[in-house]
């Protein structure tokens, strides 16, 4: 490949990263077939690939993307009966004779902020809420998303095709919500995108591309509602975990905050995540993404384990438990009241935890005890809690580690 | 779109048509129905144990007692509505008293 060639190659995969979602957004904006929609998003990226070596990269690919797919939308609906009744009634299309050359003066709406709310409906299934975010806004393939979710790709390909139909037949309505529903549905899409960050993050080699599309995801929801201080936060928690993830394992054995590098976290990462916090608390309206995102960026802003502000986060873990109530977060609360006021302390909430037995099964109660006791001396009773961990853990990185914590009694 | 909702609840109140009808929640749902122009038709139905199932497996006709399937909430009314989308009629549904201590399902009408 020449050079001109590569650089017009980058510019279609810039685009695709950019613009697919948009594109895509705005034709079932103007068609409402999701079909239509991608396979003419589809076709706009092949003519891109065919066109720019020879015109050029256009001054505003995103609107030369936008027309192009429109038209091929156009053309498809004019060569049937039904399509050419559907065009009549999409006066806005039929309306469109110019062709992409025109484009770059014209002001495309961003339609994004639908196609999210839309497909992170509460009427859809939550799986397909996440499968379809990715296919529709990302451009992610349904292979890619299938592999993503360890699912074989004709279950991913049913669970698109099922999702498209509810919308079209239970009349799911292709809009942002209005101010009533709002803060429900925002927690709804909130939901979603973590899920695909944690997903990405969980896992090891390959599946990393789903933290940056998640990331990715997150940037646009906060440009698109920048008055709105849970995306942000959910941006800052995502961007501070992100920054440490080069540093949770090593040699494939899980290595906890204490021994992590701190050396190795990504600062620029860390840095923004930060800044986008307090962009976020700047609104003055709480929110669980950014109580969690506040915890993140203690830890990452602090220079080693022991001078970690635990104070400040046991205060936090409590504030996310009246936010969002979970054994999880109480857990996580121990630990840290455990490091601010001692192991009795944190012993104390772990022990009206495991009274409670809703955490029975997690792993990570009897290796949290196990934590404490040691720390507080108790070597037999703290390699029973280990022995008991390793027998619930999930992972063959955890397992390694608990081997390891069993090994160092 | 119109969308048949489906009233149900497990059948332990089984409010009276009169305590129906003075039922605060009840009137606001009707009140709701009206501002909105949304109500085709609907009905109340009497209890599953009035219920009678008819199936028909190799060409005979096999009548059973009761509800097809033996499932905590029932039946028990349906309301034919006509709105502007799905989230309307969530909207709608959501006001009506069975709502609250049973469910209502929302089915969109084949059309």
């Amino acid at each position: 490949m020449t050079e001109p060639d590569d650089a017009v190659r980058a510019a279609v995969d810039a685009a695709y990263r950019d613009e697919w979602g948009q594109v895509v957004a705005t034709l079932i904006g103007l068609t409402r077939d999701w079909d239509l929609a991608e396979d003419c998003a589809q076709d706009a990226f092949a003519a891109a690939l065919a066109t720019w070596p020879r015109d050029g990269v256009p001054s505003r690919p995103g609107a030369w993307l936008t027309t192009t797919a429109r038209n091929r939308a156009t053309d498809r609906l004019r060569r049937d009966a039904a399509g050419r009744a559907k065009l009549r009634e999409l006066a806005v299309l039929a309306r469109e004779p110019a062709g992409p050359a025109s484009a770059a003066t014209e002001d495309i709406p961003d339609e994004r902020l639908r196609l999210i709310f839309t497909c992170c409906h509460p009427a859809l299934p939550f799986e397909a809420r996440v499968a379809l975010t990715l296919r529709t806004l990302t451009g992610l393939t349904t292979a890619e998303i299938a592999r993503a979710f360890l699912a074989a790709e004709p279950t991913m390909a049913q669970r698109l095709v099922r999702a498209k139909r509810k919308i079209a037949e239970a009349g799911i309505p292709y809009r942002v919500p209005p101010a009533d529903l709002l803060p429900q549905r925002l927690n709804a899409v909130l939901a979603v995108l973590y899920l695909i960050f944690n997903q990405g993050y969980d896992e090891q080699d390959g599946r990393r591309a789903l933290t940056a599309e998640a990331i990715h995801l997150a940037r646009v929801l906060v440009r698109l509602m920048p008055r709105e201080p849970e995306p942000r936060g959910l941006l800052a928690l995502m961007l501070l975990t992100e920054a440490r993830r080069a540093t949770r394992t090593d040699d494939g054995v899980l290595v906890t905050l204490e021994h992590q590098d701190r050396s190795r976290w990504g600062r620029a990462l860390i840095d923004e995540g930060v800044a986008v916090l307090d962009e976020a608390l700047a609104l003055r309206r709480g929110g669980p993404y950014q109580v969690q995102a506040a915890i993140a960026a203690c830890h990452a802003t602090a220079p080693d384990f022991a001078s970690t502000d635990w104070p400040q986060i046991a205060a936090l873990y409590a504030e996310l438990g009246r936010l969002a109530p979970s054994p999880v977060v109480e857990l996580n609360r121990a630990v840290a009241v455990a490091m601010s006021d001692g192991v009795t302390a944190g012993l104390a909430v772990v022990d009206e935890l495991a009274a409670a037995g809703d955490l029975d099964g997690y792993h990570l109660l009897p290796a949290t005890r196990a934590d404490l006791l040691r720390r507080d001396g108790r070597v037999a009773e703290a390699r029973a809690e280990y022995e008991q961990a390793l027998r619930l853990a999930p992972s063959e990185a955890e397992r390694r580690y608990l081997v390891g914590r069993l090994e160092a009694l | 779109m119109k969308y048949m909702l489906l009233i149900c609840d497990d059948e332990t109140r089984m409010p009276s048509m009169a305590q129906m009808e003075a039922d605060p929640v009840h009137q606001a749902w009707q009140a709701d129905l009206q501002r909105r122009d949304a109500e085709r038709f609907g009905m109340r139905l009497r209890p599953v144990a009035d219920a009678t199932t008819v199936r028909v497996r190799d060409g005979e006709t096999l009548v059973s007692d009761g509800p097809f399937a033996e499932t905590k909430d029932v039946v028990g009314g349906v309301v034919m509505i006509e709105c502007a989308d799905l989230d309307e009629a969530i909207a709608i549904a959501a006001g009506h008293p069975y709502a609250h201590w049973g469910s209502v399902e929302i089915r969109p009408v084949w059309e």
